[in-house]
C-alpha cells in the first residue's frame, strides 16, 4: 500500500493529461521523444523528466536488441516449434516487467509527490507515455515518500 | 494497486489499469450487477475470437478451413497408401520425416492463423482529443521552414536519412507508425503490415510474419516431398508390375495428389521464393508492391529499415525478439475511471466520451425499457382476466399493484436514452381494445400526470389515484427523455 498514491486516487481530480509521443527517427524501434512538454514546466525538473524518458528508451532498446541472446532464443524457439514459450517467458516480456517496476518506482519517488502519474506505455499500446497531471492540492495530505 | 497482474503460466501478461479516481456509488452498484467482461468481447475491430480470447482470427475463415482440409487430406492419403510401401521397400525414415514435416506445417499454420498479427489498439478518447488539438495547431501555424507545409493529418519523419510520411488513421485515431497499415478487412491498424492472407485467415504482420514464412517454406518442402515420393512409389511399383497396372490400383488418388502438388509447387514454392527475397531485403509485401524503396523512384531512394546485409535481415526477421501482443485480449475490462474535472479556462479539459458509460447507458436503457413494457403489459392482462370472468364493474380499472411496484424502481434508474420505450408502450396500447389508461407520447408533459383524464371514463380516480400518479410520472419521465 502506498499512501501517497492512494491519496491521489481518492481525493485528487485530474487537471490535464500530457502525451509524450513516439520518436521514429531511429526506425520502428520503440523510443519516446525526450522533448519536455510545456505543461509540466511548473511541476517537475526538465532533467528529471528527460532522465526518466531516456531510461525508458534504453530499456525498450534492450528489449528489442538484436544480438547473440535474442538469436539463440529465436532459434531454440523455432526448433521446439515455439512450444518452449509455454514454460519460458520471452526476453521482451522480461524487460517489460522491468519497465513496469521502473515506472512504479518513478511514480512513488518522483512523480506522485509532485501530483503527477506516469502510465505504463504498454497500456496505451506503446504509442504514448501518458502523464496525468492532478489538481494542485496544497492541503498537506499528499505526502511524498 | 499498481503494477502488472499475475502472469499466467501460459506467459500471457495482464496489464491492470491504475484506477485513478474512486468510482461513484452508481457505477460501483452498476458494475456489481454486470459480470466482468474480457477485453476481447469489446474489441472494436472485425476479428473473431475463440477459446475465451486466446485465439484471434479474421472474420472470413472459410478459405482457412479449405487450406487445412487440403493439407490434411493430401498428407493423409500419402501416409495411408504410399508410406507402407515406401517404408518396407526403401526406408522407414521416409514416413518419419514426412510426419515431422507435417506436424511442423500444421503447427506453423495454426500459429500464423491464431495469433495476433501486431494489431495496434485504438487511441483512448483523451489521446484522440489531444491529437486533434495538435493537428489543429499544426494547421493554424501555417507554413513551416522553407514555406513547405505537409498536408494536414500527415507527419514527416526522417528515418536513417529517408523521409517517411506518417499518415493519420481516421478509424483508429492515431498516427500510424512507419510500416504500419490499416487492414480494411479486419478494420485494424497492424504493425509492419505485410498483407491479409485469406488462406491463413488472418493478417500477416509483425508478430506472425515469421510463422507465415516458415509455414509456406515448410509447406513447399512437404509438397515437394510428397510429390517426389509418390512418383517414386509409382516408378518402383511399375518396375515390379508394369506402369499401367500400377496406376490402375487407385487412379483417382494419384490424380488428386498430382494435381494438388503440381499447383502447389508453382504457387507455394513461388510464394516462398518471393518472401525469401522480401526478408532478405527487409521489405513488406505492401512496400514492394507500392515500390516504396525501389531505385526506380530515384537514385537516392533506399530502404531505411534494412540492416545492410541479407544475413542480418534474415536473422532479424526470423530470429529477432517476438514482441508481445499490445491488445491484451484476455484482460478484464475496467470502467473508465478517469474523468477530468471541468475547467472553465479551457487549458486542460479533455472531455472523454467514454465507451464504458455509453455501455452503461445502453444497459440502463434496456432495464428501463423492460420496466415500461412490464408496466404496460401487466394491466392489459389483468383487464382481459376481468372481462373474461365477466360482469365486473371495474373492468377498466387495472390494479396496478404489480407494475407499480416495479415502477418506482424504474423511476430511480437514471434516465438513459430510451428511444424505443415510447413506441413500444404505444404499440401495446394500440393492441388494447379497451382504450388503456397508458397512452403515452414523447411529449413535454412531464410535470403532472397528463393523460389520466383524457378519454378514460372507466377510470376511478379516487381509489387508484396515487398509485397511478406515481406510475404515470415514472413512465412519462422515461418516455420523454
Amino acid at each position: 500500500v502506498r499512501p501517497s498514491l492512494q491519496d491521489l486516487r481518492q481525493q485528487a481530480s485530474i487537471a490535464a493529461k500530457v502525451f509524450v509521443q513516439r520518436d521514429y527517427t531511429t526506425g520502428t524501434i520503440c523510443q519516446f521523444q525526450t522533448k519536455f512538454p510545456s505543461e509540466l514546466e511548473t511541476r517537475i525538473d526538465k532533467q528529471q523528466f528527460e532522465e526518466t524518458i531516456r531510461t525508458l528508451n534504453n530499456l525498450y532498446a534492450e528489449a528489442e536488441k538484436l544480438g547473440g541472446r535474442s538469436y539463440l532464443e529465436g532459434c531454440l524457439a523455432c526448433v521446439t516449434a515455439y512450444t518452449i514459450f509455454l514454460c519460458m517467458e520471452t526476453h521482451y516480456e522480461k524487460v517489460l516487467k522491468k519497465i513496469a517496476k521502473y515506472i512504479q518506482e518513478q511514480n512513488d519517488k518522483i512523480y506522485a509527490p509532485r501530483g503527477l502519474l506516469l502510465t505504463d506505455p504498454i497500456e496505451r499500446g506503446l504509442r504514448v507515455v501518458e502523464i496525468t497531471i492532478f489538481e494542485d492540492q496544497s492541503n498537506g495530505r499528499i505526502e511524498g515518500r | 494497486m499498481l503494477g502488472l497482474g499475475v502472469t499466467e503460466p501460459m506467459r500471457e501478461c495482464q496489464y491492470s489499469e491504475i484506477s485513478v479516481v474512486a468510482s461513484s456509488p452508481m457505477d460501483a452498484e452498476h458494475t456489481k450487477r454486470v459480470p466482468r467482461r474480457r477485453k476481447w468481447e469489446t474489441f472494436p475491430g472485425r476479428n473473431k475470437f475463440y477459446c475465451n480470447g486466446r485465439i484471434m482470427m479474421a472474420k472470413q475463415t472459410g478459405v482457412f478451413y479449405l487450406t487445412m482440409v487440403l493439407i490434411v487430406v493430401t498428407s493423409g492419403l500419402f501416409f495411408a497408401f504410399d508410406c507402407p510401401f515406401l517404408a518396407t521397400n526403401l526406408t522407414p525414415a521416409i514416413p518419419a520425416i514426412g510426419g515431422v514435416l507435417f506436424v511442423f506445417v500444421m503447427g506453423m499454420l495454426f500459429r500464423a492463423s491464431f495469433s495476433d498479427p501486431g494489431v495496434l489498439p485504438r487511441a483512448t478518447p483523451d489521446e484522440a482529443a489531444h491529437l486533434e488539438r495538435q493537428i489543429g495547431e499544426d494547421v493554424a501555424n501555417g507554413p513551416g521552414q522553407g514555406g513547405y507545409r505537409p498536408p494536414p493529418r500527415t507527419r514527416e519523419v526522417i528515418i536513417n536519412g529517408q523521409t517517411v510520411k506518417l499518415k493519420y488513421c481516421f478509424t483508429c485515431k492515431i498516427f500510424r507508425p512507419p510500416r504500419a497499415s490499416h487492414c480494411s478487412l479486419c478494420d485494424n491498424c497492424v504493425e509492419r503490415f505485410d498483407h491479409h492472407c485469406p488462406w491463413v485467415g488472418n493478417c500477416v504482420g509483425r508478430r506472425n510474419y515469421r510463422f507465415f514464412y516458415l509455414f509456406i517454406l515448410s509447406l513447399s518442402l512437404l509438397t515437394v516431398f510428397i510429390f517426389a515420393f509418390v512418383v517414386t512409389h509409382v516408378i518402383l511399383r511399375s518396375s515390379q508390375t508394369g506402369f499401367l497396372s500400377a496406376l490402375k490400383d487407385s487412379p483417382a488418388r494419384y490424380l488428386f495428389i498430382v494435381v494438388v502438388c503440381f499447383f502447389s509447387v508453382w504457387s507455394i514454392v513461388g510464394l516462398s521464393g518471393f518472401h525469401t527475397y522480401l526478408i532478405g531485403s527487409n521489405q513488406t509485401t505492401n512496400e514492394d508492391i507500392k515500390g516504396s524503396w525501389s531505385s526506380k523512384r530515384g537514385k537516392e531512394n533506399y530502404n531505411p529499415y534494412s540492416y545492410g546485409s541479407i544475413v542480418a535481415n534474415c536473422c532479424a526477421a526470423l530470429c529477432g525478439p517476438l514482441p508481445p501482443s499490445l491488445i491484451d485480449r484476455r484482460g478484464f475490462v475496467r470502467p473508465d475511471a478517469a474523468r477530468p474535472s471541468p475547467r472553465s479556462n479551457g487549458t486542460s479539459a479533455y472531455v472523454s466520451s467514454q465507451p464504458r458509460t455509453r455501455m452503461c447507458d445502453q444497459d440502463q436503457c434496456i432495464q428501463s425499457t423492460k420496466f415500461v413494457l412490464q408496466a404496460a403489459a401487466t394491466p392489459l392482462l389483468h383487464n382481459e382476466l376481468i372481462t373474461v370472468s365477466g360482469g365486473h364493474s371495474l373492468s377498466g380499472k387495472p390494479s396496478l399493484g404489480g407494475p407499480c411496484a416495479s415502477l418506482p424502481a424504474a423511476q430511480h434508474t437514471p434516465p438513459g436514452p430510451v428511444p424505443n420505450a415510447t413506441w413500444e408502450a404505444e404499440a401495446l396500447v394500440r393492441r388494447d381494445q379497451e382504450k388503456s389508461l397508458f397512452r403515452w407520447r414523447a411529449s413535454d408533459e412531464v410535470s403532472s400526470p397528463p393523460s389520466l383524464g383524457h378519454g378514460n371514463p372507466l377510470y376511478d380516480p379516487a381509489s387508484q389515484d396515487s398509485l397511478h400518479q406515481d406510475s404515470v410520472r415514472g413512465l412519462v419521465k422515461l418516455s420523454s427523455v
